[in-house]
Formats: structure tokens, sequence, C-alpha cells
């Protein structure tokens, strides 16, 4: 079925107006939400099996051929990363019925959330760089409020900051977009990267490529451009930071990895070092931050800016190890991230504090909660049997195979210290004498538990079942490697 | 508040006509000429807004007695029906198409698909603006 890439797009799309129209209910809005999110995971598992067949698969909407209409493209990476935002956001909507009070679920949070995913999947999805503009703006609007949502103190503080760090990158976006569009002429990705080409990436187009660097980057959490991102991921409620550390900064990386693999790719001794050097150095800021925290949501957000500095390396890497370990450590990033958040989410109902030292012990009531964090912080660092492993193998391949020895000693150091950032809240919160605040009656939490669970279930199959996913992500790092594969599919010549 | 708001009053009883004449006129010349769904909505809300200031946001609600929320929800299905249509004919996502059609009173008129995309447009930036204003009136 030819039309089956716009499915992914139209179930969140039509759900969310639905969802306005039946507010009035917390329950429907509940079943339609878990539906709508069963059918988006079976439709773009449908659209990955597609992909895997057919290779790229290119869409022209409204029937006009690209360049001069807008195109959809899903490539092998960008189709495995719309099912796992729809797993995320399923699992998220899940989490939910137990983790979110009703005030908040009046105003609008399902209908919200379902525009998140519909602008994600369009981020993912688009094969032009006005669109992803657009879709950027999707995102962003609803993110901005799920952010203010329930209108605390410390969400409209931060939220003040979030929306302005955006607004701002946005206007550059637009800059950027604007410069490129009066240097190469066109707005389609595929032929843009051919004119690019043709010019062979000029002086003007190289600043170019470092203003979406910056956009990208502001929107990625990258090293100087991270500073709003930890504030305004503490202030939300877990559900509502688990969406955005599962989702937000993945498709700032995800817009970084396409320009720079098939737009600007002709200097690489130029953008792919500066890509080197800013992911080295969010790496070591992320990981100074997840140590020097005694409070666990802190721990957990510098643990995102350090992963998004491991996923940027890959990319500098540029070769095929390199690209394929950041395909893989980018799909179970999200996995592992939204997690952990809802773990931590589930620890803070039961301890009623974010600190780790005011809690302890929490094994002799809550083993289930002890072993799933462990198990999840595990994967975080990259033990063997989990998911973590295998995409920093060969992030570290990629980057002997290129040369970036130093950098590669970094990220092993960086790795064994975020190791010790989560075991630290393992050791001092689940284990040790037994002291919080629901020490005496014991806190509901079976609802908040599985949600995360499958979440592990899944990481724990991606890292057993690593040779499942190898011969996509393989075919994904080499369509990020030979554009041309991409162009051909997209403009048909 | 105004004791002798008179010849306000009366002249946006004649006013408010003629701006949501003068939008539906913008609205439907979009095709053609410059305007379309956005600016033809902003004209109408316009002239909602003209009313509410000589009367009160009451009278405004009870000349829309349907939630601005709804209307907003309405224009947006409105919009993605118009682009799921097109399946059902084997055409693309958003596909557009046009006719000539000898209507009543108007003759031989163009009529484009183009124009229900347009009418969701209208109706979810009417609902934008005046839920946005509305809200932002009734706080104080």
């Amino acid at each position: 079925m030819s039309n089956l890439i716009v499915f992914p797009l139209l179930i969140p799309f039509l759900a969310a107006i639905i969802l306005l129209f039946i507010r009035k209910s917390v329950t429907a809005e509940r079943i339609l939400s878990i539906i709508a999110g069963i059918a988006t995971i079976l439709v773009s598992g449908w659209l990955v099996i597609d992909v895997y067949n057919q290779g790229v698969i290119s869409y022209a909407v409204g029937g006009w051929d690209p360049p001069f209409g807008i195109a959809l493209v899903a490539d092998p990476l960008s189709a495995l990363l719309v099912l796992f935002a729809s797993i995320v956001v399923f699992v998220c909507v899940l989490f939910s019925i137990k983790g979110i009070d009703e005030v908040r679920v009046k105003f609008y949070f399902y209908p919200l959330v379902q525009f998140l995913l519909l602008g994600v999947i369009g981020a993912f999805l688009t094969g032009d760089i006005f669109n992803l503009f657009v879709f950027f703006e999707v995102l962003l609007m609803a993110s901005y409020g799920l952010i203010t949502l329930g209108g605390s103190r410390a969400q409209l503080q931060e939220s003040i900051k979030y929306v302005l760090i955006n607004v701002i990158s946005s206007a550059f976006f637009i800059a950027a977009v604007a410069y490129l569009y009066a240097v190469v002429g066109t707005l389609n990705i595929a032929h843009l990267s051919e004119r690019v080409a043709e010019i062979g990436q000029p002086g003007i187009v190289t600043v170019i490529a470092f203003l979406f660097l910056i956009v990208f980057g502001m929107k990625a959490a990258i090293f100087p451009l991270y500073f709003w991102l930890p504030g305004s991921y503490s202030a939300p409620p877990p559900v509502i930071t688990a969406l955005f550390a599962g989702l937000l900064t993945k498709v700032g990386i995800y817009a970084i990895m396409r320009i720079f693999t098939i737009i600007f790719h002709h200097q690489p001794q130029i953008t792919h070092m500066v890509l080197e050097i800013l992911a080295i150095l969010t790496m070591v800021v992320g990981v100074i931050g997840a140590v020097a925290y005694n409070d666990m949501q802190k721990v957990v957000v510098y643990n995102v800016v350090a992963g998004v500095g491991f996923i940027i390396f890959g990319i500098s890497s540029f070769n095929e190890a390199g690209l394929f370990g950041a395909g893989f450590y980018l799909l179970h990033d999200m996995l592992i991230k939204a997690a952990l958040f809802l773990l931590i989410g589930a620890i803070m109902i039961v301890t009623q504090t974010s600190s780790m030292k005011n809690a302890s012990g929490l094994i002799k009531q809550y083993p289930l909660l002890g072993w799933s964090f462990l198990i999840a912080a595990l994967s975080l660092a990259g033990i063997p049997p989990f998911s973590g492993f295998f995409g920093k193998l060969y992030l570290f391949q990629g980057g002997i195979e290129a040369g970036q020895y130093i950098s590669v000693i970094i990220m092993i150091f960086v790795s064994l210290l975020l190791l010790y950032s989560v075991m630290r809240i393992f050791f001092n919160v689940v284990l040790g004498e037994e002291n919080h605040a629901s020490q005496n009656e014991k806190a509901n939490i079976k609802g908040l538990l599985y949600p995360s669970m499958i979440l592990l279930f899944l990481s724990f199959v991606m890292g057993f079942g690593a040779e499942f996913f190898v011969p996509h992500l393989t075919n994904a790092a080499e369509v990020l490697l030979n554009p041309e594969i991409y162009i051909e599919a997209v403009l048909k010549e | 508040m105004h004791p002798n708001d008179v010849i306000l009053q009366t002249v946006t009883k004649v006013l408010a006509f003629i701006i949501v004449i003068f939008s539906f006129y913008v609205f439907l010349a979009g095709h053609h000429n410059p305007g379309g769904g956005f600016i033809g909505a902003l004209t109408t809300a316009c002239a909602f807004l003209l009313v509410s200031v000589s009367f009160d946001i009451e009278t405004v609600k009870k000349m829309i007695p349907v939630d601005f929320k709804t209307i907003m929800a309405v224009g947006l299905l409105i919009a993605v029906i118009s682009g799921v249509l097109p399946f059902f004919f084997g055409e693309n996502f958003l596909w557009q198409t046009f006719d000539y059609f000898d209507l009543p009173l108007l003759g031989n008129t163009e009529l484009a698909t183009a124009l229900v995309f347009d009418i969701g447009v209208y109706l979810v930036v009417i609902a934008v603006v005046l839920a946005v204003i509305f809200t932002i009136g009734e706080e104080q």
C-alpha cells in the first residue's frame, strides 16, 4: 500500500483531534490514547518491514513530485526511529493512567501528547528542510503546553527559559534555511544534497552548516548550548520529562545526523572535527553534572546530556561502524532514558523527595522497583547482555577506525563515571537502612512499574537479539554514508 | 463602563455586517486573488471583537453558542478529512482538484477541493483568535 507512510502521521493527528472532542471523559480519553498508541506502533512496525524489503521509500504529498512538492521519506533509520518514538509515547500513556493527576488530564494532557508524537514522527519522516522546521514547531508547541501544564511555580519559571531558548533557536533555523535557499535555491533535502555537491560546498555553505549545527545543537543540548536542559527537564512531572528525554533531544540529534551525512559532508575535516570536539565536551559536561548532584532527577538529566555526546561522536567518526553505533545507541537511548525517568518518578512517589540523602532501603518493600532500577542502570552504562553495550562497542570501533584515539579513551572514562553516577542512586536509595517517607504504609505503585518494565524488556531484547537489528541498522548506516541511495529514491532519475 | 455609547453600538451594528461580508469575499477570493482562509478568518474575528468591545463578551457568546475549542477541533477535522479523501480515489495525501460547475445564480463557477481545506483553516483561526482574546479578557 503506497499510502502507508502517511499513517504514522495521520493516526496521532486524528487521535489528537478526537481527544479534543471527548475531553470531558477521562476514561474515554485514556482508552482512545491507548488504542491510538497501539495503532501507531503497528503501522510504524509495518513501515519498518516495508523499508527493509524495498529500501528507501519516498512519497510525494499531494501528488507533486519532489523537488517541487513536499516529500515524505522513510529510510531504515527514520523508520526505526518512528517505531521507537511511538513505543515510548505508548508506554508513557500507560504510565500516565496512574502517574498524572486528573486536573492535568482535564487540561488537554492527552491531546498534547498526541500532537507531540505527530511533530516527532513528522520530523523523522519529512524530506524537506522547511517542512522539518514546521514539524519542529509542532512538537515544540506541544512541549510548551506540556512543560507548563499544571502551572506550578517551578514549571512556570523553567518554561520561560525553555520557550525563550526555543524561540531564539527557531529564528536561527529560519535564518539558516533562508541563507541556504539563497545559495542553492531549493528546499528538498535530496535536491539540496545534489546542488551542494555540484558547487562542492564552498566556504559560505560550511558557514550555513555551522548555523544549522547551532540550531539543532540547541534542540539536542550539545556542549555550549545545553544550559537550558537541566532546569526544564526537572520541573514537570515524571511522565512529561520521560517523554521529553525519550523524544525531544533525539529529534535534534536525528536532524544533525541527517544534514551532516546527506547535505554537508564535503568538508569533513572542518565540520566533523568540530562535531568531535563538541561531542567530547558534551560528554564531559554531562558526566560532571551526573557525578556532582545528590538529586536523583538531576543525575538522570545530566545522563541525557552525556548520551547526546556519545551519539554525536558516532556521527563525527563518519564511517560505517561509527554511524551504525550512533543509530543503535540513539534507539537504545530513547528506551532507556524514558525508562529511567519513569523509574525515578516511581521512586519519588515512594520517597516523596528527589534527594538521595533523605531516603534509603527501598529494596525491602519494593524489590521489583529496586531490581528494575539496577537493570536500567546497567543497561545505561553498557554492560554486555543489555542494549547499551553494542551501541558503545560500535562507537568505540568507529572512533578507533577514524583514528580518534584520545576521544575513545575519554569515552571509556565517561562511561565508567556514568555507571558510578547511577549506581550511586542504587546504593544510596535502593539499598541500605530502611528510611523513607512511605516506610510504614506502603505506597501504591502497582500501575507505575509495568510501563518501565516494558521498556526494560525491549532494551533487553535489543541487547540479546542485537542480530535482529544488525541488518536493519547496517542498511541505515549505508544510506547515511551513501547519499546517492537517498537522492535516487527521492528524485527518481 | 460607557454610559453613552449609543453611537458606537449603532455604528457597530452596521459595520459588523460589512466586515463579515468583506471577510467572506476575501476568503472566497483566495484562489485567484490575494486572500484566503487565514486573512478571511482574522477579518471575521475582527467583526466579533468589535461587537465584544461595543457590547460585551456575553453578546458574542450568545452569537456563537458553541465552545471555541470545539470549533477548533472541527476545523482541524475538516482539514484532515480533505487530505484523507483522495485516498479513496487512489491519489496521494492532500491531493487537490478543481472543476467548473453551472450553479444557480452564480453561473459557471470554478470549484476547487482546496476550498474544503481552507474552510478548516478558517474555522481554526477564528476559534483560536477568539479563544485567546476572550480567555485573557475574562480573567480581569
